[in-house]
C-alpha cells in the first residue's frame, strides 16, 4: 500500500483489525440479512475508544489526528462499513458541537458520548435533501425555551442515539439563513423514532425517521448564533465527507482482497482465472483506483489536520472515491461470476454497501457543482 | 490489592512449520506473541483490580524484544511493567527461571496475588509459575477459573480432571490461569499509544541484591537438554475404498471386526 | 556419578476419592523398566485417607515395595500436605527416581517437590529410557506444541523427577501373585501447615458423559464440522460404540464445543482404544494429544490432510455421509 505508516499507526491498526475480525466479522452476514446490528456488538468499539478518537483530550477523547483516525476507520470498514459509520456519525456530531458551540455545550455532548453513547445528525427531511433550505421543521421561541416541530428522515443512528444535533427553522421565511442548530436529547418528551429504513446496503447502520412533536429545549441548547445552522451543517459535512471516503476505501480493499483470493483458487479451463488477461485487467484497475483513493483520502486528512476547511478537497475526495468504489465492487462481483451474485459469498454485499456513498453527505452531483463553484471563485 | 502477573513472549507455535528436508523447526517469519495463557492470567489480574481496586504489575524474563508483550499488557490496562533481563539468566530451565522471577517479585513486592498462565506454548512444561510459589513459599492454586477475595480470605474455583474444586485459603496466593478462566480484553487506543511511548525499566542481576547466582542460568539448571528432534510422521494407514459411503462404512467395520478392534 | 546411596524408582499412585487413578498404574509399568535397567527396586507411594485400594493395585501392577502414608489430612490433595509427605519420605529413603502422573495435581505436586529438593523435574514425558553408563533417565517430551521433541537429563542432582503424560504408557499386565513389601510410614502434617481447604466439589459432565481421559472410544470433530449442531451426528456414532465426543481446538475457538472436550496440546491428552478424527486436519498440536490412541480412523474430504499421516485407517470423503453410514452399519450388525 502506498501510505507510509508510523509504528504507532501500524500497532493501532493491528489491534483494531484483530478485534474486528474476531468479534464483529462473524456476525456481519446475519446482521446484514436482518438489517440490524446487535447493540452489544458496538461495545467492542466503545471499549477500544473508537467513538472519540479524534476528539480533543479535554473532552475525554484521544486527540488522534484525522489522518490516523481515517486509517483506523478504513480498517474497520473492511469488516463492515455500516458498523464503522455508526461511530463516525457519532463523533462527527460531537466534533461539530465542539467547533461551533460553547465549551459547556461541547462538554455536555461529550459527556453523553464518552461512556458509550451514540449521536445523530438530524438535518434531512422528506422534502429537503440536496436543498436543506427547503426544510420545514421549525423552532419557535417561547420564553426561554424553543418548541421544536418537524419530521426528519434518513437519520443515521436514529434509534440508537442518546443525543442529536437537530436543524430547525427559527425563521421559516429566511431561506438557509433561517436555520438554527440545537442539541436535543433523544429522551426529551416529544421525540419519537419513526420508521426504520429498509436499505439496500450499510444495513448494519441504523437509519430511521425522527419525529419532533412540541419538543421543548432550553434556549441555551442552540448551537452557535441564531441563523448559523446552515453554515454549521455545511462545515459538518465538509469534515464527514472526506471521512466517509475512507470507509469506501475499506470496502474497496475488502473487495480486492476477496477477488484476488478467489481468482487464484478458482480454475476454469484447468487454469486459475487470475491468469486470464481480462481478469488481470479488472484486478489491476481495481488496485489502481484503491491506491489513488487511499492516497487522496490521506492527503485530505492531512489538510484537515492543519485546520484547512477542505471545501473543495473534501468534495473532490468523496466524489472520486465513491465513484471508484462503484466500479471496484461491481468488478469484484464480476470476477466471482455466478457466485458473486449469491449471498453466500461476501462481494455482493460490498456492491450494495457502496452505492450510498455517491448519494449521502451531499450527492456527487452537488459535489461537482461545489467544486465548479470554488474553481470559479479561485480563478480571478 | 497488589497484583503481579508473569508473562512470556513466545513464538506462535500454531504457525510453526517443520523443514521437511532438514527436519528442524522453521522459526523465521513466525510471529512472537504473548503466551495465550499468560493473557488469561493478566485478564484475571485486571478483573481483580476492577473489582477490588489496586495495581497490576507485569514482569517478563526475556531478551529486549520481550518488551513488546509488556507493552501489550500495558495497553490492556496493566499499570507497571518490568523486563527481567541479563546474560546471566540465559539457558535457565524452569527451576532457574522460577527462581529469578521469584527474586524479582520479592524485590518489587509485596504482592497479594501472583498470577501466571498454566503453561507456555513453547516449553509446554507448566512448571514455572507453580515453582515460583515454592521459592516464595506462597500458597499455590493451579488451574484457577476465578477467585473471590474477602479481606484476607480467598475462595477459588480450580479445574481438575474430575470436575471443579472450590478451595478456601488466605492471601497471598499464586494462581495459574487457563483458557476457561476468562476471555482477555482488548487494549484501548489511548492505552496502546501510551504503551508504545512508555519506558520499560529493566531489572538485571545487579538489581537482585542477595540473590543466589548459583541458582541461575545454565549452571543453575538441574535439567539439561540432551537432544532434540522433530517427530517423524509416515503415512502407513490403510485406505478405505468404496463406491459410496455405505460401502466404505461396511469395509471399515469389517476390517475393524477382523482385527478385533470392535 | 556419586549417587550410590540413592536407590529405587518411585511411582506416585495418585488417587481420587480413595481409588487409584490409571496414570499411576501406567507408570508402574514404565517404572519397572527403569528399575530393571538401574537394577533397583520399584516402589509405589500411596498417600491418602483411604489407601487399601491403592496398595492392592500397586501390588497387582508390579511394585516391589509400597510406602504408605495414611491420614485424615490427606483425604483431598493439597500441595502443602502431599508436598510435606514427599519431602519427609525423600529425606528418609533417598530415592533415585520419581515418576508422577502429569495430571493437574501431579504437576502441581511435582514442581513443589523439585524446587524444595532443588532437583530437576521434566514435564509431560511421553517416553523414558536409561543411559547405561550414567544411570541418568532420559526424559523424552514434546515442546513447541508437539512440533519438537526433547530429551532431557537431570545429571547433577537426585532424585531425578518427571511428570508423565496420562495415557502415554499402557498399563502393565496384572499379576495377582505379586506381594510387595508394604511399609507404613508415620508422617503427619499439622493443620497449621496446610493452607488450603477444599470446601466443595462439583463433578464434571452434568450430563453423565464419559470423560475424555476415561473413554475407550472417542469420536472427535474439527473445523470440518461447520457448526455446533452437527456434532449430534458424532454423538450418534459415539453412543453406538459406547464412547464419547471430543473436538479439536478449531471447534473450541469457534465456540462450537467447550474446552473440556478439546483434545490436543492445550486440551486433554487421550489414548483410547479407538479414535475417530472427523473433519480434523491433523495439526501437530491436535495430534500431540491423541497420537498414542490404539487405532486412529480419519475421515476428511481433503486427501492431503496431515491427519492421514497418523491414521491407521483413512477415509477420504464427506463425513456427513460417512458417519451416518457407519452408524447405520453398526446398528445393523448389532441387531443381526
Amino acid at each position: 500500500m502506498g501510505l507510509i505508516y508510523t509504528e504507532e499507526q501500524k500497532e493501532l491498526l493491528a489491534m483494531v483489525r484483530e478485534m474486528a475480525e474476531i468479534e464483529i466479522k462473524p456476525y456481519v452476514q446475519e446482521a446484514d440479512e436482518k438489517g440490524e446490528c446487535p447493540r452489544e456488538l458496538f461495545k467492542w468499539g466503545f471499549d477500544m475508544g473508537l467513538h472519540m478518537l479524534e476528539i480533543p483530550e479535554e473532552y475525554g477523547g484521544t486527540g488522534l489526528s484525522y489522518e490516523t483516525t481515517a486509517m483506523i476507520f478504513e480498517e474497520l470498514a473492511k469488516v463492515d462499513a455500516g458498523y464503522a459509520i455508526t461511530f463516525v456519525t457519532t463523533f462527527v456530531a460531537l466534533r461539530n458541537v465542539i467547533l461551533a458551540g460553547t465549551k459547556e455545550q461541547g462538554q455536555y455532548f461529550a459527556d453523553k458520548i464518552a461512556p458509550g453513547g451514540f449521536a445523530g445528525f438530524a438535518l434531512t427531511e422528506p422534502n429537503s435533501g440536496s436543498d436543506p433550505a427547503a426544510m420545514r421543521a421549525t423552532a419557535v421561541l417561547d420564553g426561554d425555551e424553543y418548541i421544536l416541530n418537524g419530521t426528519k428522515t434518513f437519520i443515521t443512528n436514529g434509534a440508537l442515539a442518546d443525543v442529536f444535533v437537530g436543524f430547525f427553522k427559527t425563521d421559516p421565511a429566511g431561506g438557509h439563513r433561517g436555520i438554527s442548530a440545537f442539541i436535543v436529547d433523544a429522551d426529551a418528551p416529544g421525540v419519537t423514532v419513526g420508521a426504520h429504513e429498509n436499505k439496500m446496503g450499510l444495513r448494519l447502520s441504523n437509519t430511521t425517521d425522527l419525529i419532533f412533536e412540541n419538543v421543548r429545549v432550553k434556549a441555551s441548547a442552540m448551537v452557535g448564533p441564531e441563523g448559523s445552522g446552515f453554515k454549521l451543517a455545511l462545515n459538518a459535512l465538509n469534515l464527514s465527507r472526506a471521512f466517509v471516503a475512507t470507509m469506501a476505501v475499506g470496502i474497496m480493499q475488502r473487495a480486492l482482497d476477496e477477488a484476488v483470493k478467489y481468482a487464484k483458487e478458482r480454475k476454469q479451463f484447468n487454469t486459475p482465472i487470475i491468469k486470464f488477461q481480462m481478469v488481470q485487467q479488472m484486478l489491476a484497475d481495481m488496485a489502481i483506483k484503491i491506491e489513488a483513493s487511499r492516497c487522496l483520502v490521506n492527503n485530505t486528512m492531512r489538510l484537515m489536520d492543519q485546520g484547512n476547511l477542505v471545501q473543495k478537497e473534501g468534495s473532490i475526495c468523496k466524489t472520486f472515491v465513491s465513484d471508484c468504489a462503484q466500479e471496484v465492487t461491481s468488478n469484484a462481483v464480476q470476477i466471482f461470476g455466478g457466485y458473486g451474485y449469491s449471498k453466500e459469498y461476501p462481494v455482493e454485499k460490498l456492491m450494495r454497501d457502496c452505492k450510498v456513498f455517491q448519494i449521502f453527505e451531499g450527492t456527487n452531483q452537488i459535489q461537482r457543482m461545489t467544486i465548479a463553484g470554488v474553481l470559479e471563485r479561485e480563478y480571478k | 490489592m497488589n497484583i503481579v502477573v508473569c508473562i512470556k513472549q513466545v513464538p506462535d507455535t500454531t504457525e510453526i512449520k517443520i523443514d521437511p528436508v532438514k527436519n528442524t523447526l522453521i522459526r523465521t517469519g513466525v510471529p512472537s506473541i504473548m503466551n495465550p495463557f499468560d493473557k488469561n492470567a493478566l485478564e484475571t489480574g485486571l478483573q481483580l483490580k476492577d473489582q477490588y481496586g489496586g495495581k497490576v504489575t507485569v514482569i517478563s524474563m526475556g531478551p529486549p524484544q520481550a518488551k513488546a508483550v509488556l507493552r501489550e499488557a500495558l495497553s490492556m490496562g496493566a499499570d507497571d511493567a518490568w523486563l527481567i533481563t541479563d546474560r546471566a539468566f540465559g539457558g535457565s530451565d524452569t527451576y532457574a527461571t522460577s527462581y529469578i522471577l521469584s527474586q524479582a517479585i520479592g524485590k518489587l513486592g509485596p504482592f497479594d496475588v501472583i498470577l501466571g498462565g498454566k503453561q507456555a506454548i513453547d516449553g509446554d512444561t507448566g512448571q514455572t509459575a507453580p515453582s515460583i510459589a515454592e521459592h516464595l513459599d506462597a500458597v499455590r492454586l493451579t488451574y484457577i477459573l476465578d477467585l473471590q477475595v474477602d479481606g484476607d480470605k480467598v475462595i477459588a474455583r480450580r479445574q481438575v480432571e474430575e470436575g471443579i474444586e472450590v478451595i478456601e485459603t488466605v492471601l497471598p496466593v499464586l494462581c495459574t490461569a487457563t483458557k476457561e478462566s476468562n476471555k482477555p480484553r482488548y487494549g484501548t487506543v489511548k492505552r496502546k499509544i501510551a504503551s508504545l511511548k512508555a519506558e520499560i525499566p529493566e531489572i538485571t542481576l545487579a538489581d537482585l541484591v542477595g540473590a543466589d547466582q548459583s541458582k541461575m542460568g545454565l549452571k543453575g539448571s538441574p535439567t539439561k537438554v540432551k537432544a532434540t528432534f522433530t517427530p517423524q510422521r509416515t503415512a502407513s494407514g490403510v485406505n478405505i475404498e468404496g463406491n459410496n459411503p455405505g460401502e466404505m462404512a461396511g469395509s471399515l467395520i469389517s476390517k475393524l471386526a477382523d482385527a478385533k478392534i470392535l | 556419578m556419586g549417587f550410590e546411596t540413592c536407590k529405587d524408582v518411585w511411582v506416585f499412585i495418585e488417587c481420587f476419592q480413595g481409588q487409584p487413578k490409571s496414570v499411576g498404574l501406567e507408570l508402574l509399568g514404565q517404572g519397572r523398566k527403569l528399575a530393571d535397567s538401574l537394577k533397583q527396586d520399584l516402589c509405589a507411594v500411596v498417600i491418602g485417607k483411604e489407601v487399601e485400594a491403592a496398595i492392592k493395585a500397586s501390588g497387582d501392577y508390579g511394585a516391589d515395595k509400597v510406602y504408605v502414608v495414611k491420614g485424615d489430612e490427606y483425604e483431598n490433595y493439597s500441595a502443602d500436605a502431599y508436598g510435606h509427605v514427599f519431602l519427609e519420605l525423600c529425606k528418609k529413603y533417598d530415592p533415585n527416581t520419581i515418576l508422577v502422573g502429569a495430571t493437574v495435581n501431579g504437576r502441581d505436586m511435582g514442581s513443589k517437590i523439585a524446587v524444595s529438593l532443588r532437583t530437576g523435574l521434566t514435564a509431560d514425558c511421553t517416553a523414558l529410557s536409561v543411559e547405561e553408563e550414567s544411570g541418568n533417565v532420559v526424559w523424552e517430551r514434546p515442546a513447541f506444541g508437539g512440533n519438537l521433541y526433547a530429551q532431557i537429563l537431570c545429571s547433577e542432582t537426585r532424585p531425578q523427577m518427571g511428570t508423565c503424560r496420562p495415557g502415554a504408557f499402557k498399563k502393565p499386565e496384572v499379576n495377582p501373585d505379586n506381594h510387595p513389601e508394604v511399609i507404613w510410614v508415620d508422617i503427619h502434617t499439622p493443620a497449621a501447615m496446610i493452607r488450603t481447604r477444599v470446601i466443595d466439589f462439583i463433578t464434571a459432565c452434568a450430563d453423565n458423559d464419559i470423560r475424555l481421559d476415561e473413554a475407550e472410544v472417542i469420536v472427535s470433530g474439527g473445523r470440518g464440522m461447520r457448526g455446533p449442531e452437527n456434532f449430534a451426528v458424532l454423538k450418534e456414532l459415539a453412543d453406538v460404540l459406547g464412547g464419547t465426543v471430543g473436538c479439536s481446538r478449531a471447534a473450541v475457538d469457534s465456540g462450537w464445543m467447550p474446552q473440556t472436550r478439546q483434545v490436543g496440546q492445550t486440551g486433554s491428552t487421550v489414548s483410547p482404544k479407538v479414535y475417530f478424527a472427523c473433519g480434523i486436519s491433523g495439526a501437530v498440536q491436535h495430534v500431540a494429544g491423541m497420537s498414542e490412541s490404539g487405532t486412529i480412523i480419519a475421515i476428511n474430504k481433503d486427501e492431503t490432510a496431515p491427519i492421514f499421516e497418523v491414521a491407521d485407517y483413512c477415509m477420504v470423503g464427506d463425513l456427513f455421509e460417512i458417519v451416518p453410514a457407519l452408524v447405520k452399519e453398526l446398528k445393523a450388525r448389532q441387531q443381526g
